[in-house]
């Protein structure tokens, strides 16, 4: 893949939009996965901002990477309807049975693990988004049984992910 | 053949509605995909179209339904998830429905279905309307913003329409973040079209041709029916050019949030749209004045504009009618945490909160008893079972030391550490404080170390001063409500359940293992780079609160 021509190609597509810069890294994150640190200068040139500031906006919200994920994204909510339902105790066991924290992605590169405040499923919690879908009253094996799923859909292909 | 809908709302979808469609499809019925009544301790809610009425089946799996289209053939009532009459369930005939009236009745997406059961008749009156005379509708009807601060959209609205200037704009405040909360999420996924509608009507009443609802990116199921509904919107001309032939124009666009919490406090959100890092502004100007791109704008919750296509099309006084006191209307009441029957509650306003949780919600999902009850999302006050009578009433939670904010209510059983979560209401500001502010940025960093250090038992009087001139400073002191309030979490655990704060003096051994979690948990860096500048930098910041207390 070539980062640096799909990026400019991207820039070209939103830099007439009003506020440009988070749709545009939603868009390129969507793309190459994260946002790259070569993406910072061609955006900036485009949208007619300096590096810092694009680099500023990339690092103030918590969507936006700048390293590699997984292929797929693990989200476990903290906010309190979640706690109330024992999201702590969940937290730990997801931690320990992926063997990473959050923040991390598991050896074999298939799950990136992260904290998330509130999916607006509280009325069923704790919640789990895995990458669009979002699931409801996970419990540890509920936990166990979606990670299985995604290690399965891995083995049988990467494609299968996407 | 009867016509069977299964929700394809987020906790329907979360809790396997996909797997149930899969199973009817593979029995030969095609379902209807609609949003959710938001009953969600019946989700996913089959119903069924019936000679007797419109029944429902709940909480279904797919594994139910050969049963169930068996149970139909003969005896409905025999099967033992049988609901009856979906609206004669009490949960949801005892409601007094405006905005939801028209939520999981059907597609959420189909524009006949919403033209049918009313859809679009308030934006029809409010073309024959000038300007002026739409804002007088909203201001006579009472409405307050719907999002937290409860502000009169009326007099709001006039500011943006007074205002001279060849651009405004309407935004949509669709972050909404606060735990416990997902109104504005069900009207997002169950009726989008009234939305929609309201923001028309708010372009066509302070004259602005452009609006945007930021949405938070935690909602990916919202966001793909808000953009379907948008595209049919206009593809029926009531979004675009020339609005229905009335010369008028109003073109709506949804932009995605990247998973910052204080993008819901509006002059951050209004940062973020012009594609900023989500800073809070100073305020004035008000962003009434100068707002999105310095023009004149409207922010409102999504509640507070779906609301304003009812005003429109059944007047202001039935409106009025319904509320106490200073607040009119409805409110969304969402009950969810550790509770048996959770899901969206539109009333009148003046229920009180027992009310809520023991009527409607039947305890805690647990069985225990129930122990705490954050209102208002992570910025509101824990309420013990002393203040479980006050009515929900905007100005009666202020008399307490409590906020309705956005009407999310989290129930918590006896199990509940409340020490623990007067910490992470300091950890969540840690987390998300835009860092404008020094009181805060760094207050909130040491309101975890001092909350750490009383549980720890170290001085713990000297440290329980510290933490309420901390609190002090936090309240007086911050730009925003994200430091103004986070204190109310804190103070509210210290009042009422003090004796957690308290549980390592009997078990001194206790106290180790607390120092080592805590040094793991908190956030290394900052603590280090902050150290000491909390008390100089906030004594001179205290003046900005004033600025920033008048509108939100």
């Amino acid at each position: 893949m070539n980062a640096k021509l799909d990026i400019s190609r991207l820039v070209n597509q939103f830099k007439d939009l009003p506020g440009a810069l988070l749709p545009l890294l939603h868009a390129v994150q969507a793309e190459v996965g994260y946002v790259p640190d070569s993406a910072v200068p061609v955006i900036a040139k485009g949208l007619n901002l300096s590096r810092a500031e694009v680099h500023g906006v990339i690092s103030f919200y918590h969507d936006f990477k700048t390293r590699p994920v997984g292929r797929h994204s693990v989200q476990i909510c903290r906010a309190e309807a979640c706690q109330s339902m024992g999201s702590r105790l969940l937290e730990s066991y997801a931690k320990e049975a992926l063997g990473i924290d959050y923040g991390e992605t598991t050896a074999d590169g298939n799950i990136t693990l992260e904290p998330v405040y509130c999916l607006g499923n509280c009325a069923c919690s704790p919640s789990v988004r895995v990458d669009e879908r979002i699931y409801a009253r996970v419990d540890q094996n509920r936990f166990d049984a979606l990670i299985t799923e995604l290690s399965v859909e891995s083995s049988t292909g990467p494609e299968a992910s996407k | 053949m009867s016509r069977f809908y299964i929700p394809q709302d987020t906790t329907a979808l979360a809790l396997g509605a996909n797997a149930v469609a899969s199973a009817l499809r593979d029995a030969g019925v095609e379902p209807i995909r609609n949003g959710s009544r938001g009953l969600f301790w019946l989700e996913p809610l089959l119903e069924v179209e019936t000679e007797t009425g419109r029944i429902g089946f709940g909480p279904v799996s797919a594994n139910d339904i050969p049963a169930i289209l068996d149970a139909l053939e003969s005896d409905p009532t025999s099967h033992a998830l049988y609901q009856g009459e979906v609206a004669e369930i009490p949960y949801l005939k005892s409601q007094q429905r405006l905005t939801y009236a028209r939520a999981g009745l059907g597609d959420p997406v189909c524009l006949d279905n919403y033209q049918a059961l009313n859809g679009f008749k308030g934006l029809k009156n409010a073309l024959q309307m000038t300007g002026q005379q739409i804002v007088d509708q909203v201001k006579d009807s009472g409405l307050r913003g719907r999002g937290g601060a409860a502000f009169p959209a009326g007099i709001k609205w006039q500011t943006v329409l007074n205002c001279d200037s060849d651009q405004k704009y309407i935004v949509c405040n669709a972050d909404e973040g606060d735990s416990g909360t997902f109104a504005d999420r069900l009207v997002m996924e169950a009726d989008p079209y009234q939305l929609i509608e309201g923001m028309i009507i708010a372009g066509l009443a302070v004259g602005a041709n452009q609006g945007y609802i930021y949405l938070r990116s935690e909602y990916p199921v919202a966001h793909k029916l808000l953009n379907i509904a948008i595209e049919r919107a206009v593809a029926a001309n009531f979004l675009g050019e020339n609005i229905q032939g009335s010369g008028k124009t109003f073109h709506l666009e949804v932009r995605l949030g990247a998973g910052a919490y204080i993008c819901g406090e509006e002059t951050s959100l209004l940062e973020s749209l012009e594609g900023k890092r989500g800073m809070v502004r100073a305020k004035p100007p008000l962003p009434a004045i100068e707002g999105l791109f310095g023009k004149p704008t409207v922010v409102n919750n999504v509640l507070t504009l779906a609301a304003i296509s009812s005003i429109l099309e059944q007047g202001a006084d039935t409106y009025q009618n319904f509320g106490m006191g200073r607040s009119r209307g409805t409110l969304a009441i969402q009950l969810a945490g550790n509770i048996k029957r959770g899901g969206l509650i539109e009333l009148a306003f003046g229920v009180t909160l027992r009310e809520v949780v023991e009527d409607y919600g039947q305890g805690t999902y647990s069985g225990r008893p129930i122990r705490a009850i954050q209102v208002g999302g992570p910025l509101g006050a824990f309420l013990p079972e002393s203040q479980w009578d006050t009515p929900m009433d905007y100005e009666a939670f202020a008399a307490i030391k409590a906020m309705i904010g956005h009407g999310g209510i989290v129930v918590f059983d006896d199990t509940v550490d409340m020490a623990a979560q007067a910490r992470f209401a300091m950890e969540f500001c840690v987390v998300e404080s835009c860092g404008k502010c020094t009181p805060c940025r760094i207050g909130s960093v040491r309101g975890v170390e001092v909350i750490d250090h009383i549980v720890a038992n170290e001085n713990r009087d000297d440290n329980l001063i510290l933490l309420h001139e901390l609190c002090d400073t936090m309240e007086f002191g911050s730009l925003c409500a994200m430091g103004g309030m986070t204190p109310y979490p804190v103070r509210s655990a210290l009042a009422h359940f003090p004796q957690d704060f308290f549980l390592q003096d009997a078990e001194g051994s206790l106290s180790q293992d607390a120092e080592g979690s805590l040094l793991q948990d908190a956030e290394g860096s900052l603590l280090q780079d902050a150290e000491g500048s909390l008390l100089q930098d906030a004594e001179g910041s205290t003046s900005l609160k004033a600025a920033s207390q008048g509108e939100n």
